[in-house]
């Protein structure tokens, strides 16, 4: 299958931020090229400057879900480019970075020096974030998107693909301002914003206070939210939230998505996706789905 | 000891074979037919069929440090020192002979072989605390079988939290309890503290896993007296193979370690305190 041009096998994609390959290589060996489970690799976001991450705890198992106050550790983008695109330049599949920026600027930084290296397919850009000059969280907001898209489409013509944040009124609205601006694709769902409380104060548990929920908990938001944004835009989308089946595979597809991605089940089973193409290969849907297939019993 | 041995790609299930009861926690064991013998401080990420239950939980998997590897009829033989403190290790421990235990691993940094961590050292001391003696069986064993000396320091809370000793197929275990129905009354850390006097003690290298206030005094003591020390250290982590981010564990100069695929084995001096906020719930 094509997807903006990049052909891949199959798809079934990781989410960003859920598998580090350069890890799992340590812990799986060479098992883990021969065997890799994703038709893409998206990796974690990456920022201009390196950064350490929140402080922990950092995780909070809910009802089918976790909570997540990660704080985006990463090695920046000199270290990225030094120390992890060698390493991730290898894998058997198309390569997408994630990248992200509090100012304009610093997305420009990130989308020139990533775009123009040949070790990579894709560039996400991840809005989740504050734009430190207006103090808004980009993705929450249609004219924020549309003016970032506009500013970084002219720096590569490598296929941009904006992950949109479920925290606001009308995901729909800020893809198609995506679209507008030039953006090549969109993915969504990012996680949730929730709080989970210490079972002994009712206080914060997380050392960030709160963070986001993923897992099978959030999958019936992230159906409708690909279900509107699929019906908004005419780009392709990448559906992601709680994927954990093939059959929840098909029920993404069936809402609009091109590509499925596998997140919070890679915790799992560092296997997950294997097992989702696998099941749905069986359920003979994975190509030639559009919205017009009944949805999928899970 | 000190090389880390990969784990096959993917979770797999393996069958229960025994579950024994021992001081209030469980010693679980299971047939693993795919997987290679772990190195000593390596662990798994667990979980049971149908996990998950009426409210959710668990939802994701268990790290669990391997207490016990020998080669079997068909596999390698697992055991896990288990104690049933929430959602998860409840299902854990109530795992019988037949049912599916569903592992990935081995995973993580092991033991250090005393050689790399203390060269010259004319013995290792083994300071174990509670559920956290674990580890401690599976290096004992391997030090024992390889002729290096080592003493084992264990400490338990109380009666009803102090199992697992028959992992320890030696009588060189010497133990403490809290309320003094085992050993010397008191802690673990009293008994490291008298070895740590002697010269033969300070000599040495030590190697612990516990409880976080157990490894920070192991540690502090370990760093006045400059003797190489190794502690397993355990935080809650989603996945064991370095893509959640989440076992986070700061260590000395700044920022962090994932424990995962850095530890759980860390070298005492690369951290400024084994006290980690969320660890040991």
């Amino acid at each position: 299958m094509t997807f903006c041009g990049i052909e891949l096998e199959h798809p079934v994609i990781n989410g960003s931020g859920t598998f580090d390959a350069i890890a799992a290589r340590r812990a799986f060996g060479d098992e883990l090229d021969r065997r890799f489970p994703f038709s893409m690799f998206v990796s974690k976001t990456i920022t201009p400057e390196p950064r350490a991450g929140n402080p922990p705890p950092r995780l909070y198992e809910t009802a089918t879900g976790m909570i997540n106050s990660i704080g985006l550790p990463n090695k920046g983008l000199e270290g990225f480019l030094a120390a992890d695109l060698p390493q991730l330049a290898p894998l058997p599949v198309p390569l997408c970075v994630s990248v992200m920026a509090t100012d304009r600027e610093g997305f420009a930084r990130l989308v020139e020096a990533v775009g123009s290296r040949d070790e990579v397919a894709a560039i996400e850009l991840n809005v989740s974030c504050p734009n430190v000059k207006s103090g808004l969280i980009v993705g929450e907001q249609p004219t924020e998107t549309l003016a970032l898209c506009e500013a970084l489409r002219p720096l590569t013509a490598k296929p941009l693909v904006v992950k949109l944040t479920p925290n606001t009124a009308d995901p729909a609205a800020v893809a198609a301002a995506a679209a507008e601006g030039g953006a090549d694709a969109v993915s969504l769902i990012n996680t949730v914003r929730a709080f989970g409380p210490d079972p002994a104060t009712l206080g914060p548990w997380l050392g960030a206070g709160s963070g986001g929920l993923s897992g099978a908990a959030v999958r019936p938001i992230a159906l409708e939210q690909v279900r509107r944004v699929a019906a908004a835009v005419s780009i392709p989308v990448i559906g992601m939230g709680g994927i954990e089946s093939g059959a929840d595979a098909a029920a993404f597809l069936a809402a609009g998505a091109t590509l499925i991605a596998v997140g919070t089940a890679n915790f799992r089973d560092p296997l997950a996706a294997e097992r989702v193409r696998r099941e749905l290969a069986g359920l003979g849907l994975e190509s030639g789905v559009g919205a017009s297939v009944a949805s999928t019993s899970t | 000891m000190s090389e880390r041995v990969a784990a096959p790609f993917g979770r797999r299930r393996c069958e229960v074979i025994a579950n024994e009861a021992s001081g209030g926690y469980e010693i679980v064991s299971a047939l693993d037919s795919e997987g290679p013998e772990p190195a000593a401080g390596q662990f798994y990420m667990l979980a049971a069929d149908n996990w998950g239950g009426p409210d959710g939980r668990p939802y994701l998997p268990r790290a669990f440090s391997v207490a016990a590897a020998e080669p079997a009829d068909g596999g390698v033989r697992l055991g896990f020192l288990l104690e049933a403190v929430g959602p998860g290790t409840e299902r854990l421990a109530a795992l019988r002979p037949g049912d599916g235990l569903h592992l990935t691993g081995p995973l993580g940094r092991p033991f250090s072989d005393p050689a790399e961590l203390a060269p010259g050292a004319p013995g290792a001391i083994l300071v174990g605390g509670g559920i956290g003696i674990a580890p401690l069986a599976i290096l004992r064993r391997r030090l024992a079988s390889a002729g290096f000396p080592q003493r084992v320091l264990l400490g338990f809370r109380d009666r009803e939290h102090a199992g697992g000793l028959e992992l320890f197929d030696c009588s060189e275990v010497r133990t403490a309890s809290e309320d003094g129905h085992r050993g010397h009354q008191g802690y673990v850390t009293d008994l490291l503290g008298v070895m740590l006097e002697g010269d033969v003690g300070a000599a040495g290298c030590v190697y612990a896993c516990g409880p976080p206030a157990m490894l920070e005094v192991v540690r502090a003591m370990c760093a006045e007296r400059q003797v190489p020390a190794e502690l397993a250290m355990e935080t809650p982590m989603a996945c064991g193979f370095g893509s959640c981010f989440g076992c986070a564990v700061p260590v000395a100069g700044g920022g962090y370690i994932r424990l995962c695929v850095d530890g759980p084995v860390v070298r005492a001096d690369e951290l400024e305190t084994a006290l980690v906020a969320g660890s040991g719930h």
